[in-house]
């Protein structure tokens, strides 16, 4: 099995303004999917929710600013890293992640030979 | 020589590549192979069978050269699986490697230019001058295109493999996509001189010919086929001797090659069971022209049918131009430029050059002669096609009455 990266990137503006329901539908959305992986045959390895580009920090030639690397419409939100055999199963697992506010990429993992 | 090779370089290089396990690595002991036969067919004949030598050679090269260097580190890894327990008990199915070829290059995970390249490269064995040049696209850029798919397939691990049940319909469409594509590339070249690119059209009547083949009972295979030998059949008359551009109601319909457009007709008749998808559907209406006396005489009620039809399978805004051209014909220009009114307030056509081109035809023939002219000026600005720019000039000219 290989690594994968889920990236998830949503309009952090839309769960500015969302209401408590809409919180306690997309929890419910992430703790299925956790289920939904193994049912797959893939694994979970970690995940994570980032706070909002309002709290992050960048460093670019040892300058410090405020905010996030890019501005983008779609933010930086979260992430799953996990195994899949192949791009395809690593898709499969990909459509299922909860991003009803964008979407998400998905990025293999850098396996470095020890050669 | 060059015959072996447009005919078996794809089922070489896809066996070969399920040995080698590295998609560089079967290009080469490929292209070594050809190489090999070259000097091996001159001395003694061309073999019985071309392709089982080619491949017997092309693999063994592979195996030797795999381990001749055991640390070979396999630069383009490919993800090849084991064959699927039925073929192993010894059943009589089993998959063409040429279709886990196809469907590899074919991999949504790829960027469309990239298909196009890579099934060009990979499937038909052109070489990368020959698709630079039918895309008009310098050589080292056509090469690192290339480069990157096939890097993409090693490193995101793209499975060399036919895919399932669940996902064939998905990805069934984008290889015929893909091979649509390269039929339409070479049937109207999007710029330079010349209407007709003759070497993609036969590359696309080829593998459209091999998948269906390979893929007897899929009715989209076979829609795709009909489609694009409908449309090819009508080659010889889409120029003018002087090169100027003939449209359908213009074109001399005994010329059209008869014994294509029957395989054509029978071929769409097979796809056209159950729900027709899309590419059978085009073929329908492909058909209802092929088979009409005169432009005039044209069934163009069905064909606003079919392509009400084809609106719900493929909701495209191209299609929806087609059929406000067809309901124009059906019902009268007025009702077709109502429609294509409605496409351009839309805006997802905006660019698009027969959308201006189809309007300034309607208002033509409704003698709206001011507002044709503006249309013709804007589809020129979008078309860069010399034929199709000397066929809106001339139209320019006859409407403003030089």
């Amino acid at each position: 099995m290989a690594e994968y990266l889920i990236l998830i990137f949503e309009d952090e503006n839309a769960y500015a303004t969302a209401t408590p329901d809409v919180f306690q539908q997309v929890m419910e959305a992430h703790n299925r999917f956790a289920g939904q992986v193994g049912e797959k045959g893939g694994k979970i390895v970690e995940g994570r929710a980032l706070q909002p580009t309002s709290t992050a920090t960048t460093i670019r030639n040892d300058v410090v600013t405020d905010g996030p690397f890019a501005e983008t419409k779609e933010a930086l939100g979260g992430y799953y890293l996990i195994e899949a055999r192949d791009l395809d199963h690593a898709l499969e697992i990909a459509k299922l992640t909860p991003a009803r506010f964008g979407g998400v990429e998905v990025r293999p993992i850098m396996v470095f030979d020890n050669a | 020589m060059a015959d072996a090779h447009r005919r078996e370089w794809a089922f070489v290089l896809a066996a070969t590549a399920r040995v080698a396990g590295d998609l560089d690595l079967a290009e080469e002991c490929v292209q070594d192979a050809y190489v090999s036969a070259l000097e091996a067919w001159s001395q003694q004949g061309v073999p019985r069978n071309p392709g089982a030598w080619l491949t017997t050679a092309a693999r063994r090269r592979a195996i030797d050269l795999l381990r001749r260097d055991t640390t070979l580190r396999r630069k383009l890894p490919l993800l090849v699986e084991p064959d699927e327990p039925a073929a192993q008990e010894g059943s009589t199915v089993i998959p063409d490697d040429r279709l886990r070829l196809v469907f590899t290059c074919c991999h949504p995970a790829l960027a469309r230019e990239a298909q196009v390249a890579l099934t060009l490269r990979l499937v038909c064995g052109l070489s990368t001058a020959e698709i630079a040049q039918a895309f008009l696209v310098p050589e080292p850029t056509m090469a690192a295109r290339v480069t990157r798919a096939k890097k993409k397939i090693s490193a995101a691990r793209i499975a060399y493999r036919v895919p399932g049940a669940a996902e064939l319909p998905d990805r069934l469409d984008a290889v015929l996509t893909v091979v649509h594509l390269l039929y339409t590339t070479g049937h109207t070249a999007p710029d330079g001189d010349g209407l007709v690119r003759a070497d993609l059209v036969d590359r696309a009547v080829g593998l459209a010919r091999m998948l269906g083949g390979l893929m007897p009972d899929e009715p989209e295979v076979r829609g795709l086929l009909a489609l694009i030998l409908l449309t090819d059949a009508r080659r010889m008359t889409r120029c003018a001797p002087d090169g100027r551009l003939l449209l359908l109601d213009e074109q001399d319909r005994s010329q059209w090659d008869r014994p294509t457009i029957d395989e054509g007709i029978r071929l769409v008749r097979g796809a056209l069971r159950g729900c027709p998808g899309r590419f059978a559907l085009q073929a329908a209406i492909a058909a209802l022209h092929a088979q009409a006396p005169s432009y005039q005489a044209t069934d163009w009620p069905k064909i606003v049918r079919l392509y009400d039809l084809l609106g719900r399978a493929w909701p495209s805004p191209v299609v929806a131009l087609n059929r406000a051209v067809a309901v124009a014909m059906a019902d009268g220009p007025a009702a077709g430029l109502a429609e294509l009114d409605d496409l351009e307030r839309d805006g997802r056509l905006a660019g698009y050059r027969y959308l201006p081109a189809a309007r300034a035809d309607l208002l033509r023939r409704l003698g709206r002669a001011d507002e044709a002219v503006e249309a013709y000026r804007a589809a020129l600005e979008l078309t860069a096609n010399h034929a199709e720019r000397q066929f809106l000039a001339s139209r320019l000219a006859q409407v403003r009455g030089d």
